[in-house]
């Protein structure tokens, strides 16, 4: 097998349009039924390959909430903000991260004021820059799911290792059961616009290679609800769905792994093991558009409190809570009660551009992915 | 899920605890904390944000491709029988008996 | 003379010695040896005029340098409109204590790219300004051509057939994997180059009636400016679009979509239907990945639209904002 097989076999048309067919044809008589996509990932996929258009009436996406700059409040973002104006600082954090307004502006915003603020790569990337500049304090705003979680878990490794003073941290990093189990709960006193349930999930790729299937387990048995993690390109997607169809059809409910190339019960346990050592569970996170979830967040264990950013600026980091725009239904479009073309301000005075809500800003975020790639299928 | 893509690896650096991959032609250098143990050159392996979080599983993969192809050809199979059964119900058509 | 001082910019003995030196011995011509404060043309016929500036950074990347992405910029702007190059202006800003080697190197890459042109620069300025105040040199160029051809996206219209000159992003791809902080290793290499010659046989068989080069943007920026001044459909189709195995790769790690990012030398041209087999031909002598890649419909005036080999349809957009790369 080639590396290129690992891309082109699963983007492979012939092996779509079957995948397609089989779903049509083995979910003809089911009862309409909805499929929570968790992850930003697979949204953008979607909604790329334009895989809605060649699923049949009855099965639906619900898009969930699986983006970690949608879902981060603008109490933090303005934290980075704060942290980013300190004088002889260097603010680092991952890609689209900067462009996602808070109360006072983006971290764009503070890098036009002056602020030293850099996009990286890769953690690796912030290591080199602490070490370059033994002047400056460098900060890394940490953000991601389990799949991004132990990577900064290797960076703090490498900095006590280093003996780095310079450099510490902001740690938002959330984790996706916790909030999965939200939507459900949630969902089952309300009454969405479409009399919707979430009847099923399509499990993240990554988040899974990294904690492992095991953690969807509590779904089937306790809420009645299937997961299948599959992978994140069209014909994983589409299996996936296949996988799920059937399920309803015997009438199984369980967790099942499509994407077996990459995923295992278990997950990675070195991976597991350095997030355990530095970080714990944080009592309650806020989410945007979701509000305080328990447990659902991961903060410094008090041993590393001189690594943690929330306590060395502990007096000029504000902890208040910050209410959206008016207008903006991101909250409602992560509970997938609401779609993008429902907001009042969606594609007018909320673009790519000009996000008013983080479901835009981000290109996981369900209006961006809408915006990019969706609006094809309202006007037919 | 987080952008992660598959890469092969080209060769180890087990004290600086990286590896060289190429993902299509493009060399970078990535870390190999989560998988030193048993990474190996020539392994498939995912990278998110410049680390190797686990190696590909290459039997799971020829599997679904088998198994994939298997779905392409029974739907092809589906569509001969369908297209095969309309003309012979289709009077003066071609195809008939 | 190392590098370029304050005082080689003043308009002295010492800005003189700069011009005949070092800018005269790669662009000299007979243009500029009679050159006093402006430069005397003759009677040029159709003129068509362009400027441009560029500030790129890094000055030197795999398949280029700022002199050659100036002069080829330029022409090419002229021959996507159906006009021949002939007359430059060049102006340099340099930054005080910029390496006089290489500076050489940039004028001998614009003497080149003008050859492979015919073109000539005729008129200049060089100004220097002190350590910090540029990033290293600065060029603005206009340029004057004469229209064989009358090419414009106003002649489109439904049922003329798009092609492209070449593979998409590599520009776009290259400069990124060359700038500082990713730590890349790959052989990627801007399509920087001069379109005239291929445009000039092209133009010759005829067909062409609108051209443009896809720079910023991208092919997705030059579709959506076609669809929404001439108020027509484009539809493309996604796997007939031309690209390099480690564009992909760059495109795959960063997250990057390959029809928004940058081109240098490769350009879509709407053609008329009849035509496009010997067009293609042409384009295909240059570069073997020339290719068909839509048409231009009724459907959807205004917009851009991308068919996948599945039959799905989605916009393609016009890119906005600065391009981050995708990491979550």
């Amino acid at each position: 097998m080639e590396l290129r097989d690992l891309y082109d076999r699963f983007r492979d048309p012939a092996a779509i349009k079957a995948l397609a067919k089989a779903i049509a044809k083995e979910a003809q008589d089911l009862e309409p039924f909805s499929i929570m996509e968790v992850c930003g990932g697979h949204t953008h996929t979607i909604m790329k390959y334009g895989l809605l258009q060649l699923l049949p009436k009855n099965i639906f996406f619900i898009h969930g909430p699986g983006c970690p700059v949608c879902i981060m409040p603008k109490e933090r973002i303005d934290h980075a903000y704060i942290l980013a104006m300190q004088p002889d600082t260097i603010l680092c954090t991952l890609g689209d991260m900067i462009k996602v307004p808070g109360s006072r502006g983006s971290l764009q915003d503070a890098r036009s004021q002056g602020a030293d603020v850099h996009f990286v790569y890769s953690p690796l990337d912030v290591l080199k820059i602490a070490k370059e500049n033994p002047d400056k304090r460098v900060i890394f705003f940490a953000i991601g799911f389990e799949t991004t979680t132990p990577m900064t878990a290797a960076l703090i490794e490498q900095a006590l290792h280093y003996g780095l003073e310079n450099l510490f941290f902001h740690i938002n990093h959330v984790t996706v059961p916790e909030v999965m189990r939200e939507l459900i709960d949630s969902r089952d006193e309300h009454i969405d616009s479409y009399n919707n349930r979430i009847d099923a999930f399509l499990g993240p790729s990554h988040v899974s290679v990294i904690a492992g299937s095991k953690i969807y387990e509590e779904f089937p048995a306790k809420y009645h609800r299937p997961v299948v993690v599959a992978g994140f390109e069209p014909v994983d997607v589409m299996e996936g769905v296949l996988m799920l169809v059937r399920q309803r059809k015997e009438g199984r409910c369980e967790v099942e792994v499509q994407y077996r190339r990459s995923v295992t019960r278990e997950g990675n346990m070195k991976a597991q093991k350095l997030i355990q050592k530095y970080f714990q569970k944080r009592e309650l996170f806020k989410w945007r558009g979701l509000g305080n979830i328990p447990k659902s967040a991961w903060r410094f264990k008090p041993e590393y409190a001189d690594l943690d950013a929330e306590e060395v600026y502990k007096e000029i980091l504000p902890i208040g809570e910050i209410e959206d725009h008016r207008l903006c239904i991101c909250g409602d479009i992560l509970r997938g009660m609401a779609k993008p073309t429902e907001c009042q301000v969606f594609g007018s005075a909320c673009t790519p551009s000009k996000p008013l809500g983080s479901c835009m800003v981000s290109s996981e975020g369900a209006c961006a992915a809408y915006y990019k790639y969706g609006n094809l299928l309202e006007a037919q | 899920m987080c952008l992660s893509i598959p890469s092969q690896v080209v060769s180890i650096d087990r004290e600086k605890m990286t590896a060289v991959v190429d993902t299509l032609g493009v060399k970078r250098e990535v870390g190999i904390d989560f998988i030193a143990d048993e990474v190996k050159v020539g392994d498939f392996v995912l990278i998110h944000i410049g680390y190797a979080m686990n190696i590909i599983d290459e039997e799971y993969a020829k599997e679904s491709i088998k198994l994939y192809q298997e779905i392409i050809e029974k739907m092809e199979e589906e569509e001969r029988r369908t297209f095969i059964d309309e003309s012979d119900n289709c009077p003066g058509g071609a195809g008939g008996a | 003379m190392k590098q370029i001082t304050l005082a080689m910019g003043n308009g002295g003995v010492e800005n003189r010695e700069l011009i005949e030196k070092v800018i005269f011995r790669h662009l000299k011509n007979s243009y500029l040896e009679r050159a006093e404060d402006a430069t005397f043309l003759g009677t040029p016929q159709h003129l068509c005029f362009t400027t441009d500036s560029f500030t790129v950074s890094p000055l030197f990347f795999p398949g280029g340098d700022i002199g050659k992405l100036a002069v080829a910029g330029s022409c090419n702007d002229l021959a996507m409109m159906g006009a021949k190059p002939r007359f430059l202006s060049c102006s340099f800003i340099v930054e005080e204590g910029f390496s006089m080697r290489s500076f050489e190197l940039i004028l001998r890459s614009m003497k080149k790219e003008l050859s492979i042109n015919s073109a000539h620069v005729v008129t200049g300025d060089t100004k220097v300004v002190p350590k910090g105040s540029c990033d290293g040199l600065y060029i603005n160029i206009s340029a004057i051509g004469e229209r064989v051809a009358d090419v414009s996206e106003r002649y489109l219209e439904p049922g003329l057939l798009i092609l492209i000159s070449g593979s998409v992003a590599k520009h776009g791809a290259a400069i990124f994997a060359a700038r500082e902080g990713i730590d890349l290793e790959s052989d990627l290499k801007s399509d920087c180059k001069s379109v005239w010659p291929v445009v000039e046989e092209m133009l010759s068989v005829g067909g062409v009636k609108a051209m443009r080069d896809a720079t910023r943007g991208g092919v997705a920026a030059v579709l959506n400016e076609w669809a929404g001044a001439s108020d027509v459909g484009i539809e493309i189709d996604e796997a007939a679009v031309p690209i390099a195995d480690n564009v992909r790769g760059i495109c795959e790690i960063l997250g990057f979509e390959p029809l928004v990012l940058a081109n240098e030398g490769t350009f879509v041209a709407a053609v008329e239907p009849h035509r496009v087999e010997r067009l293609l031909d042409i384009l295909r002598r240059h570069d073997l990945d020339a290719a068909l890649i839509g048409r231009v419909t009724k459907e959807y005036p205004g917009r851009a639209v991308l068919r996948s080999e599945w039959g799905t349809r989605r916009f393609l957009d016009m890119p906005s904002g600065e391009i981050l790369p995708r990491i979550c």
